[in-house]
């Protein structure tokens, strides 16, 4: 089902939706799944990011979004002068990443008490973005849906204590899906739901034995 | 109601007694599942933002390449000092398209209809006859929403990128857009509509998307004003009563074969067209040579801004 608003909009700073909204989403989910205020951040640009990512304003948008900027503000050209400001430092290069989508960027983000994110995403087309590694896992998820990143151990029981959880939450889940790097390896589960999980829940499920992290991404309306 | 068809609509609003472009707002209530309010107020604020664009631009501002920049407003003084040919109105409607295509390109805030690229065809009939005619608020978000429902059909049955199915998606399906747009505005009927549609989808039907440099400048820009030029005629035309013999959805399926059909070199790669050309080949490595020196100067600017803050910080 096509959102009309998708047709009409988005509401965006130029030039292109998967240039430059698409890359300002991306930064921002970044900064979202850093859980804080970067400091530095490496940014590897593959493909059509690469050839033609200065024209459309690609490198100023993804450092808007690490910034927390929206796809539609007007600062949006003057990131970079914003990012030394506040003390930002970051550096671009281009990279050639296997299977890649050609609109994909992969970057090393450190937060400012040391958090670190290592994250590969893509614009898929008309603002719309998928985050495709996650820390060393491949994943797949668009921020479309209110999404739950779940990072544990590569042993049984995580996933029933997960979901028994999310019973409790009485949260419809739209989409679920496990990754790991390698067995015994790191693991993240995804889940997508129609509704925002209550904090109470995403911190039960913080506390049970096995989980090492969870991140909760708001959908951005 | 799922807006896989323009007949399918056509049905609901007789079948309903509605109008076209409640029944397109009702799908947006029961789709997000949020109010009327809610649907009305987010069209409302997508309307102002593409009224503000208009308003705020001066011609002074210039892409990241180069290329575009300052037509708009060349356009707009032509229009205002001389006689131009196609008369006050369609001379309004080419700076506004120029205006947005330009604001685009230059980092401004536009709204994408249905694409970045085709931002300026809706506002370029829109604000001129908003202006002209004195329309209401009300009217042009019903306006906005018939379009919305329009884009929404396209994008199902066929599809409105460039790079899926070439220019014709997107100046196509934003000039199709326009056009219901401008029969709802001038108090046509849903079967107008439809014809509206399909006469601004055919009269664009193969346009190769070939941007110079695979930036949205060249020749995209400009296109915005065919895409607008092309809306007025075909809301004109069925507001005559003029009608498209073949029918809309089977237009609307034609339109995204031939999209299937272009070849590849013509489907936003630009490696085809304008992009081909001598010229374009040039601007493109002109491009490539200054991309290297200007992220490299940015960024120092960038550090030497923040090691001056830190040496600040610390005496």
């Amino acid at each position: 089902m096509i959102d009309v608003f998708d047709i009409m909009g988005p509401i965006m700073v130029g030039p292109s939706s998967s240039h430059t909204a698409g890359a300002v989403r991306i930064g921002r989910m970044a900064r979202t799944l850093l859980g804080e205020e970067p400091v530095s951040a490496a940014l590897h640009l593959h493909g059509s990011f690469a050839e033609t990512g200065v024209g459309h304003g690609t490198d100023k948008a993804l450092i808007a979004g690490l910034l927390g900027l929206s796809p539609d503000d007007m600062d949006i050209p003057s990131s970079f002068e914003i990012a030394a400001d506040r003390g930002m430092k970051f550096s671009f290069d281009e990279t050639d990443l296997r299977d890649a989508h050609p609109n994909s960027v992969k970057m090393e983000v450190v937060g400012a008490s040391g958090h670190r994110l290592k994250m590969q995403a893509s614009s898929t087309g008309g603002g719309r973005i998928r985050v495709d590694k996650l820390d060393g896992v491949y994943v797949s998820f668009s921020g479309d849906y209110h999404t739950l990143i779940v990072q544990h151990m590569d042993n049984q029981g995580n996933l029933a204590n997960v979901t028994n959880a999310l019973a409790l939450a009485r949260v419809n889940v739209a989409n679920m899906s496990l990754h790991r790097s390698s067995k015994g390896g790191n693991v993240m589960m995804i889940i997508e739901t129609d509704d925002p999980m209550p904090d109470a829940i995403v911190e039960l499920i913080e506390k049970q034995p096995g989980i090492l992290q969870v991140i909760h991404y708001r959908r951005e309306s | 109601m799922n807006l896989d068809s323009m007949q399918e609509i056509v049905a609901a609003v007789r079948r309903e007694g509605k109008p076209f472009w409640e029944i397109i707002l009702e799908t947006d209530m029961v789709n997000r599942g949020v109010s009327r309010g809610n649907s009305l107020e987010k069209m409302s604020r997508t309307w102002h933002t593409m009224k503000e664009a208009s308003e705020v631009y001066t011609g002074d501002r210039r892409s990241l390449s180069g290329l575009s920049g300052g037509q708009g407003k060349q356009m707009r003084d032509y229009a205002a000092s001389s006689a131009p040919i196609g008369g006050e109105f369609i001379a309004q409607v080419i700076a506004e398209a120029l205006s947005m295509g330009e604001s685009n390109a230059c980092m401004r805030r536009i709204v994408a209809a249905p694409t970045a690229g085709a931002c300026g065809v809706m506002p370029a009939v829109l604000v001129p006859l908003y202006w002209r005619e004195n329309l209401s608020e009300d009217k042009m978000l019903e306006a906005m929403f018939t379009a919305s429902g329009i884009g929404a059909v396209i994008a199902y049955r066929a599809c409105i990128s460039g790079a899926a199915g070439g220019c014709q998606a997107e100046i196509g399906s934003a000039s199709a857009m326009a056009a219901g747009a401008l029969v709802h505005l001038k108090g046509g009927k849903e079967e107008q509509i439809c014809h509206a549609v399909a006469m601004a989808l055919k009269n664009l039907m193969g346009l190769a998307c070939d941007p110079v440099a695979g930036l949205v400048e060249v020749p995209c820009v400009k296109r915005n004003v065919i895409g607008a030029m092309n809306a007025v005629a075909a809301a004109d035309m069925a507001l005559a009563g003029i009608e498209s013999r073949i029918p809309v959805d089977e237009v609307i399926d034609a339109m995204g074969e031939v999209g299937r059909r272009l070849p590849v070199e013509l489907r936003e790669t630009a490696l085809g067209g304008l992009a081909a050309t001598p010229t374009g080949r040039a601007v493109k490595e002109r491009m490539a040579a200054g991309q290297k020196k200007q992220r490299t100067l940015t960024i120092k600017d960038a550090r030497w801004k923040l090691e001056k803050q830190e040496a600040g910080q610390e005496g």
